[in-house]
C-alpha cells in the first residue's frame, strides 16, 4: 500500500468529518432550544418518589409545572417542609401551603368490636375477600383487615394493629394516595390535619342494626348534630356527615354525648372520644357468629 | 355423542337431590326484591310503603332495554322501599313485601294471551314485560339475548339442559316434569328468533329427562321436524355456552364474540319452559325452581322457591344440620360463598349447596408455588394457559394478562383450581384480574379530598 492511498482516505475522512461539525454547529444555532435552568434545580430539590400524589406524572414534570406557575409547591406532599420553602424561595412564590394532610381511615371497627358472620379462606387480601359476598364482615362497610394498605403504602406509614385495623403514622404519611385507591370499601380519604372532628364509620343502618354488627358503629342517633352549630354535621342515610367548610366552628364539645364514640376529635396524643361513649374492654377478637 | 376438549369430571353428587320431586315453597314472614337481580339497568320501582299488591301484580318498571320488572311473589304489603343486602354484600334497591298469612297460591292477575297471533317483535317485548332473564344463573336480561343484531340472522336455537355443575338437579327435575312447558316456550322462543331449527342438549347421566322429552316431541306434528334432543358426554363445564356450541354444532363462537356471529342462541332450558309456561297466561316470572342440596341439608331436595325468600327462611324450612359449613349460591364450581343470612333467592339462583366439613377445602390450606406440571393447560376448556396467567396475576400484570393472554375469554369454570396440585387459587386470581381491569384505575385526583383552606 502506497502512502498516496493513505493521505486520501485520511484527507476523505478529515474532509466528512469538518463538513458534518459545520452541520452540527449550524444545528446548534438554529435549533436550540430554552430549557429554564430553574426546571433541574427545583428537580433537585423534589424527593424524587415519583409518587404522582401532587397529580403530574413524577417529579420532573412536577417541577415544569411549578416553573411554569401552574401548581404550587406545597402540592407535594412528599418532600420535607423545608424542600418545599427552599422551592418556593427559588421560584419567589408562595409555598401554597394548606396544613399537612395525611390518609384518614372511616372505620374503627377491628376484629375486637365488630362482628364477623362468616369466615374467609380465601386469597389473603382485601380485594379477593371483598369479591366473595363482601368479605364476610357483619358490617359490609367495614375494614376487612387483611392489609391491602399496609403492603401498598410505599412509605411505611400504615401498620396493623392487634385487632387488624390500619393505623396511619402522621409522620411517615405522605397523602400519596395508594392507600385511598386500593382499599375496596374506600375508607380511606386524604385530609388536612386541621380536621379534628371525625366520624370513623361509613355504617348506613340504623340503632341496634348497626350496633349489633360493630360496637363503635354510628347508629344515626344525631346526637352530635344537635350539640354542633348549625349546618356543621347532617344525617344523611344514619350516618353522621360533618361539612367541612364549617371547620373552624368544630370543638371538641360536639362528641361528647355520643354513644359509641363513631366521632373522634384527632388530638395529636390520639384520637379522643367522648365521655359517654362505652369502654371497650374485650382484647381479642369477637367470636364467629 | 357430541362433546368439547378438555374439561374435569368432578364428583356429581346428583343422586343427593336428583329423585326428588318439585315441591312448593311456603311464603316467608317476608321477602326481599332485589331491583338489580339481572344484569343491567335496576328496575324502578312503581309501588309506596304500606300499599297492597297481590300475588303477580307488577311492582317495578325496567328502567330501559337492558332491564326487566319486577312482580310481587305474594299478595301482601309493602313494607319498605329502600335497600337490601345483596349476596356480594353490597347494599342494593329493593322492596320489602309483607306477605298476607294465608294468601294463596294462585295468581289472579294477568290475562290470558293469543301466542300464535303475536309477531316475533311482540313475543320479544312480551318476554321482557314478564321479567324473564336467563335462569341457569347469569341472570342477563333474555330479550336482550333473543335480539340480536339485524345483520346476524340467527339459524339454531341451542337448548341447555346439561347441567353440568356438581349437586343441581334443578334442570333434570323441570325437564322431567315440564316437557310439555319446555316444548310450548320452544316453539314460541323459536318464532321470536325466526330460527329454523332448536337442539336440546343433555348430558347422558340424564338419559331419562331426554326420553320424556324426546316422547314429547315425538307426538307433537309441529314439532318433530325442528326440534331435536341431543345427548352429550357428561364432563365439566359442558353447559357453558362455548362448550355446548361446539359440542351441538361443531362450531366456535370467536374470542370476544358472541353465539349470535355464528348464528346461535343459546338459553337455558327453565328459562324455555317458564316463558312456555308464562307466557300464554301473561303473568310475569315470581318463584323459580331452586335446588337444595348439600350433607349440611337435612332434606335436600328441588323447590319451587318464591323469589326473595330470604336464605335464613330457606334453610330453616330445609333443615341445616351441624355439619353445615359453607354455604353456596349456585353449584360448588361457579357459585358463590353466602356470608349473610337475610339475602334473598333471585332469580338467578339455581341452587343453594350447604357443604359440610368433610365437603370443603381445609382452612388455612397450603398453597405451594407453581410447578409447571401443565395439569390446568390440560383442562381449560378454552385452551387459555392458566399457568402463566396464575403466575401474572401474583404480579399485578393485568394488562399483559387481558392483552396477551386472552383474559377476558376465560368465564371462570374453576376447572383449572380444581386441577391444580399446588392449590393455588387461580379462579379466584383471574376474577380479581378481571374485576381491576373493569373498574380501571380509577384517577388519583377524584379520589384524593381536596383542601378547601
Amino acid at each position: 500500500m502506497d502512502a498516496g492511498s493513505i493521505l486520501t482516505a485520511a484527507s476523505a475522512m478529515a474532509g466528512l468529518g469538518i463538513i458534518l461539525s459545520l452541520i452540527l454547529a449550524l444545528a446548534n444555532k438554529k435549533l436550540y432550544v430554552f430549557e429554564d435552568p430553574r426546571i433541574d434545580e427545583v428537580d433537585e430539590l423534589l424527593p424524587q418518589a415519583n409518587c404522582g400524589a401532587c397529580g403530574y406524572p413524577g417529579c420532573r414534570a412536577f417541577s415544569e409545572a411549578l416553573v411554569e406557575g401552574k401548581t404550587a409547591p406545597a402540592k407535594c406532599t412528599v418532600g420535607s417542609p423545608e424542600s418545599i420553602d427552599q422551592i418556593a424561595t427559588l421560584l419567589g412564590v408562595d409555598a401554597g401551603g394548606a396544613d399537612k394532610r395525611i390518609a384518614y381511615l372511616a372505620c374503627a371497627g377491628g376484629s375486637n368490636v365488630a362482628r364477623q358472620r362468616a369466615s374467609y379462606d380465601g386469597v389473603k387480601t382485601c380485594q379477593a375477600a371483598n369479591l366473595v359476598a363482601g368479605g364476610g364482615k357483619g358490617c359490609t362497610w367495614g375494614c376487612l383487615g387483611l392489609a391491602d394498605c399496609e403492603r401498598v403504602c410505599d412509605f411505611d406509614a400504615i401498620h396493623m394493629d392487634e385487632n387488624s385495623l390500619p393505623v396511619v403514622d402522621a409522620e411517615k404519611c405522605t397523602a400519596c394516595g395508594d392507600c385511598v385507591e386500593i382499599c375496596p370499601k374506600a375508607l380511606f380519604s386524604i385530609q388536612p390535619m386541621s380536621y379534628k372532628l371525625w366520624v370513623a364509620c361509613k355504617n348506613l343502618m340504623a340503632n341496634e342494626a348497626a350496633e349489633d354488627e360493630c360496637e363503635v358503629a354510628c347508629t344515626g342517633c344525631g346526637r352530635c348534630a344537635i350539640d354542633a352549630p348549625e349546618g356543621v354535621i347532617n344525617m344523611i342515610d344514619n350516618l353522621a356527615v360533618i361539612n367541612y367548610n364549617m371547620n373552624e366552628k368544630t370543638n371538641i364539645n360536639i362528641i361528647q354525648r355520643c354513644p359509641t364514640g363513631a366521632i373522634v376529635w384527632r388530638d395529636k396524643k390520639g384520637d379522643v372520644k367522648g365521655q359517654n361513649a362505652k369502654k371497650i374492654i374485650r382484647k381479642s377478637a369477637i367470636p364467629l357468629g | 355423542m357430541g362433546t368439547f376438549k378438555h374439561g374435569i369430571h368432578p364428583p356429581e353428587k346428583k343422586e343427593i337431590s336428583g329423585d326428588k320431586k318439585i315441591r312448593r315453597f311456603p311464603f316467608s314472614p317476608y321477602l326481599i326484591i332485589l331491583l338489580s337481580q339481572h344484569i343491567g339497568r335496576p328496575a324502578k320501582p312503581i309501588v309506596k310503603e304500606g300499599q297492597e299488591v297481590v300475588r303477580g301484580q307488577k311492582i317495578a318498571e325496567a328502567d330501559g332495554f337492558v332491564s326487566v320488572p319486577m312482580h310481587s311473589p305474594a299478595t301482601g304489603v309493602i313494607k319498605k322501599v329502600g335497600t337490601s343486602l345483596d349476596f356480594d354484600g353490597k347494599m342494593t334497591p329493593s322492596i320489602v313485601i309483607e306477605p298476607y298469612p294465608g294468601s294463596e297460591q294462585s295468581v289472579q292477575t294477568g290475562q290470558d294471551v293469543n301466542v300464535d297471533a303475536l309477531k316475533p317483535e311482540e313475543i320479544v317485548k312480551a318476554v321482557q314485560e314478564m321479567g324473564m332473564v336467563g335462569l341457569g344463573g347469569a341472570a342477563f336480561p333474555t330479550h336482550v339475548k333473543f335480539s340480536p343484531p339485524k345483520d346476524k340472522p340467527i339459524r339454531t336455537l341451542i337448548i341447555n339442559g346439561a347441567e353440568c355443575e356438581p349437586y343441581l338437579t334443578s334442570d333434570y327435575r323441570v325437564m322431567l316434569e315440564q316437557a310439555k312447558r319446555i316444548l310450548r316456550g320452544t316453539k314460541i322462543v323459536l318464532k321470536a328468533l325466526k330460527a329454523e331449527e332448536a337442539i336440546i342438549g343433555i348430558e347422558d347421566n340424564k338419559k331419562d329427562a331426554a326420553q320424556v322429552l324426546k316422547d314429547t316431541i315425538a307426538i307433537d306434528d309441529s314439532a318433530v321436524n325442528f326440534i331435536k334432543v341431543e345427548l352429550l358426554k357428561t364432563k365439566y363445564p359442558q353447559g357453558a355456552e362455548k362448550m355446548l356450541t361446539k359440542a351441538l354444532v361443531n362450531k366456535e363462537i370467536p374470542s370476544g364474540g358472541l353465539p349470535a356471529d355464528i348464528g346461535v342462541i343459546v338459553s337455558n332450558i327453565a328459562t324455555v319452559s317458564e316463558i312456555g309456561e308464562l307466557m300464554p297466561k301473561g303473568q310475569g316470572l315470581i318463584e323459580r325452581v331452586v335446588t337444595l342440596s348439600g350433607k349440611g341439608i337435612d332434606n335436600p331436595g328441588n323447590y319451587l322457591v318464591p323469589l326473595g325468600t330470604p336464605l335464613e327462611f330457606v334453610l330453616e324450612q330445609a333443615g341445616i344440620n351441624d355439619k353445615a359449613r359453607q354455604i353456596i349460591f349456585g353449584g360448588p364450581m361457579m357459585g358463590k360463598s353466602a356470608a349473610y343470612l337475610e339475602v334473598p333467592i333471585t332469580k338467578g339462583t339455581s341452587g343453594i349447596v350447604v357443604l359440610s366439613e368433610d365437603e370443603v377445602i381445609p382452612r388455612n390450606q397450603k398453597v405451594y408455588p407453581c410447578i409447571r406440571c401443565g395439569e390446568c393447560v390440560n383442562v381449560c376448556p378454552l385452551y387459555l394457559n392458566p399457568s402463566r396467567l396464575g403466575i401474572l396475576a401474583r404480579n399485578d400484570e393485568y394488562d399483559k394478562m387481558a392483552e396477551e393472554f386472552n383474559l377476558n375469554d376465560c368465564f371462570e369454570c374453576g376447572s383449572c383450581a380444581y386441577v391444580c396440585p399446588s392449590n393455588i387459587p387461580l379462579t379466584q386470581y383471574f376474577r380479581i384480574a378481571k374485576k381491576v381491569l373493569r373498574e380501571g384505575r380509577k384517577r388519583k385526583e377524584s379520589m384524593v379530598g381536596t383542601p378547601e383552606a
